[in-house]
This record gives C-alpha cells, structure tokens and sequence, in this order.
C-alpha cells in the first residue's frame, strides 16, 4: 500500500471501514421507520439508527417479498438525525446496495430479514466505499461474509420475535468455535479452515487474535435491558434492537433503558433500575412453533 | 521512571483500543465509568465513538461534572474524535442540548470531513511527534474550527486544524489507537508522568 499524502487521501479502506464498527462499541443500534422515531433514538443515546419500511415484527406480519426501503424515507432520517445511519439491503442485491451508497447512508446491512435476491451469491462488499454489517449463525458463516468485504458482524439472531433465545445460540456457537481455534495448532489449522468453509488466512487470523478481526454484535430478538445486558456479557460488543422498542408500550423509555443496560451490562443494579416500570413489552414469539420456511436466520449460506 | 495510571472512559466507543496502545506506552491503563474509578486514575483517554451517545450517558450516570472538576483541577486528557468534541469549549453542528466538558478553547465542528463514505486515511505530521507523520484515520472526524490564544494547532490536514493542545490537554480529529503506531499515545503518558 502506497503511503497516503494530503492530496490523495484513501477512502473506504479496510481500516476506515472497520474503524468505524470500533466506534459503535457498548453501544445500541436501533431500527427506525421514519424520521420522528429517528429522533426519538438519538434523544435515548442511540449510537447509530437502521433506517428501514417495517420492522422485521412487521415484515413477519405481513408477508409479501420485503425489499430495500424507499430513498425518499432513509433521506429524511439521515437529514432528522446527527448520528450514523444504517440501511438494509436484500442478500446478493449489490444495485439495492449500490443506491443505498448513492443515498450516503453510514452502513449497509445486507440482511437476512429482507427477502434475498440469490440464493447462491452475497454482494461483493470489496466493492463498495460504504461498509457493510452482515449477520453469522457460526463461524464459518461470520468468515465467509468478512472474505467477502463484511466490515462488522452480528448474530443473526431470529429478528421479529422478540425472542433472544436465537441470538444467544449463534453467539455463543461463534464464540465456542474461536475459542476452540485457539487450542490448534498449524497443523490442524488447515483442517479447521476446510471444515468452517473459510479462507485459511483469516481462520489463521482469528486463532491468533482470539477474535473476529472485526466487531462483533448481537442482533435478533433483543426485547429488554435485561437481553441486552445478556447478549454482552455473552461477548458481544454492542447490540441491534428491532422492533423490541417501537413495538413496546413506551419506545423513549425503553430505549434509554436498553442503551443504560448495554453500557453498565455487568452491574445488576442498574439494569435493575433501567428495567423497571417500563410497560409493555413486544409481544413474543416462539421460536420453536416458527415453521422452518419463516425461520430468517437459515437464509444466507 | 514511574507508571501513571491512565482511565480510558469506558461509557461508549472504542476502548479496547486506547487500553492497548496505553499499555504498549507504558501505562497502566484501565477503563473508567463510574465517579470513584475516575477519582482513582492520574490521566484519563476519553475514546472514539458517538459523541452524543457519550455526552448522554455522562449526564444520566453523573459522571459529567465529576469530569469536569477533575479537567478544571489540571488532570491531563486525552480525546480522539468524539473524545475531542467531549473536550471543546464550544461544538458547531452537535445536538442543542448535547454538553461538554470543556478543557480546551477551541471551537469544533462535529462531522466536519462528512459522513462514513467521506471517512479516509491521510498521513499527518504532528509538532512534538518525532520520526515522521503519524497515518491518520479519519472517520466521520471533526475538525477544530477555531482556537483560543491558549491553545496550540500541532496538526494540520488540508488546511484544516486536526489536533489542539492546550496545556495538559490534547485533541485529536484522528484515531491514533487505530493504526498500532503508539506514537501520540506515548505524547500523552509523558504529559501525564510530567504533572505527577
């Protein structure tokens, strides 16, 4: 790499790419559909709005093929707001992705709760200024994505159910599958790799690191300060709520209450305190009465 | 030659980060959150991350002016990007009721390079930084509007003030704990060890 000088600064970069994820640690990314609940989770210490139609309860709801958001909505919400904006994409969509750096959004998610466009292909994140988030059920998925240009992982979770029992699965299986890459040797690296369907390097990497090398969150099912608190003391590095908040009796409140949780995430007393008197919550779903066809943690490969 | 204990505000943002490269300067680093871990610590990193996040949670957990008694008192600081807003007498661009702690007398633009798309890598040489500029990672940076008659412009990019220092105080746009360099952070424990 050529030595950067004033004059030809380097955008998009590995580093600037995932930097920026390193700078959303400890913090609540929340999904918004417009710009008034955009406000409402900057006002609650939101680090970063996912701008989206309908929150995946909703997506559930109503069924259909669901897509990337209409530009003239994520517009008003970049412009609503002084914080990151986050868009999604359909899975393997790279022109949804494509309009969404158009629209300079701060991250794309290509994401599973939307309705993917190939059933064989991601998008190549490589080709992109604007970083990219994917979500991971296990290791190997979570590699395969950052070879593809991912800048930050989430779980996947099983978003829309306000059900974290998903998220607590794919979290804990990628950190188990690192924490057993850091007992290999060389020699059983190479094994590792062709069994975990990922680049030899980064297997390599991760081995060494006893990390992702890049942040990793929890997404999917996040509905309380308390599944917040969890998910962090699980490893994650920050958390994505859904529609656990604007699907909940008191969004503010409980939105303030969920970022409080996520950065005092080892002190029972103030996600005590952050947990009461906060009114509904969503209304959950069981993941385990979801048919396999409604289950969107199995899309993406 | 001692090792000063150095908080990194652990609120939000990337504090892994600065913890590492304070210990690779030789400090003992550790991060703070709450008014009697602060209370304990003889410098202090405040991190990269959402400043307006930050500014919040210092005010709900009442660690702003606990902050702010201890910036007035002379403990040295050390503010990368969101840090260096924290650190501004006055911002440009922030949220109407976002607070900070002052320290520095400079005005500072929040986002001033743009949005993530615009974030880039540029080198930097710093006034005080021996052995070549430092490679600065900008990322949805500020950039230092103005300065009072008190503070130092050590850093500029495209003519635009990148890192202030005033007294025991010092601001940077960019994020040093990013690049493995530890450069600016061993700036820093010096600054720390000369007020002890």
């Amino acid at each position: 790499m050529s030595t950067p000088t004033p004059q030809h600064p380097e955008t998009g970069t590995a580093r600037v790419k995932r930097g920026m994820a390193e700078q959303l640690k400890g913090g609540v990314i929340m999904d918004v559909v417009n710009a008034e609940q955009a406000k409402i989770a900057e006002d609650a210490g939101a680090v970063a709005v996912m701008a989206l139609e309908r929150v995946p309860a909703d997506i559930r709801k109503d069924g259909g093929v669901a897509r990337m958001s209409d530009p003239n909505m994520i517009e008003e919400i970049i412009g609503a707001v002084s914080i990151p904006v986050m868009a999604k994409s359909r899975i393997g969509h790279f022109v949804e992705a494509q309009v969404l750096q158009s629209l300079g959004v701060d991250y794309i998610d290509e994401s599973e709760v939307l309705t993917p466009a190939d059933e064989i292909n991601h998008s190549d994140k490589w080709a992109f200024t604007t970083p990219f988030v994917c979500g991971a059920t296990n290791l190997g998925e979570a590699l395969r994505r950052i070879a593809e240009g991912a800048a930050m992982i989430r779980s996947k979770g099983e978003a829309g159910t306000g059900n974290v029992v998903e998220a607590v699965r794919h979290l804990r299986q990628i950190k188990n599958e690192i924490a057993k890459l850091r007992g290999f040797d060389n020699n059983e690296l190479y094994a590792a790799a062709k069994e975990l369907r990922a680049p030899y390097e980064l297997v390599k990497e991760v081995a060494e690191l006893g990390k992702l090398p890049v942040v990793l969150f929890s997404a999917g099912g996040v509905a309380t300060p308390a599944d917040a608190a969890l998910m962090r003391q699980l490893g994650a590095e920050g958390v994505f709520v859904g529609s656990g908040i604007f699907k909940s009796g008191d969004p503010a409140k409980r939105a303030a209450a969920i970022v409080k949780a996520t950065t005092f995430y080892d002190d029972p007393k103030i996600i005590a305190d952050a947990s009461r008197n906060l009114g509904e919550a969503m209304v959950g779903i069981n993941c385990d009465t979801l048919p396999e066809a409604e289950r969107y943690a199995n899309r993406g490969w | 030659m001692s090792t000063p204990t150095i908080g990194v505000l652990a609120l939000q943002g990337d504090v892994r980060e600065h913890l590492v490269a304070l210990a690779a300067a030789d400090a003992l680093a550790r991060p703070v959150r709450r008014p009697e871990e602060l209370a304990e610590v003889d410098g202090l990193v405040i991190p990269g991350g959402e400043s307006t996040t930050m500014s919040k949670l210092a005010v709900v957990f009442g660690m702003l002016e606990p902050l702010r008694e201890r910036v007035r008192a002379g403990m040295p600081v050390y503010g990368t990007c969101a840090g260096m807003i924290m650190l501004a007498d006055k911002i440009l661009d922030g949220r109407e009721d976002q607070e900070t702690l002052g320290g520095i007398d400079m005005i500072v633009r929040r986002n001033a390079f743009g949005r993530q798309n615009e974030s880039f890598e540029a080198s930097v040489e710093v006034a005080g930084i021996e052995g070549g500029p430092v490679e600065g990672v900008f990322i949805r940076a500020p950039w230092v509007e103005s300065v009072g008659g008190a503070a130092d412009v050590i850093a500029t990019y495209d003519g635009h003030a990148v890192a202030v220092r005033q007294g025991n105080v010092l601001a940077t746009s960019f994020h040093p704990e990013l690049t493995g360099d530890h450069r600016v952070h061993a700036l820093f424990v010096e600054m720390v060890r000369a007020a002890q």
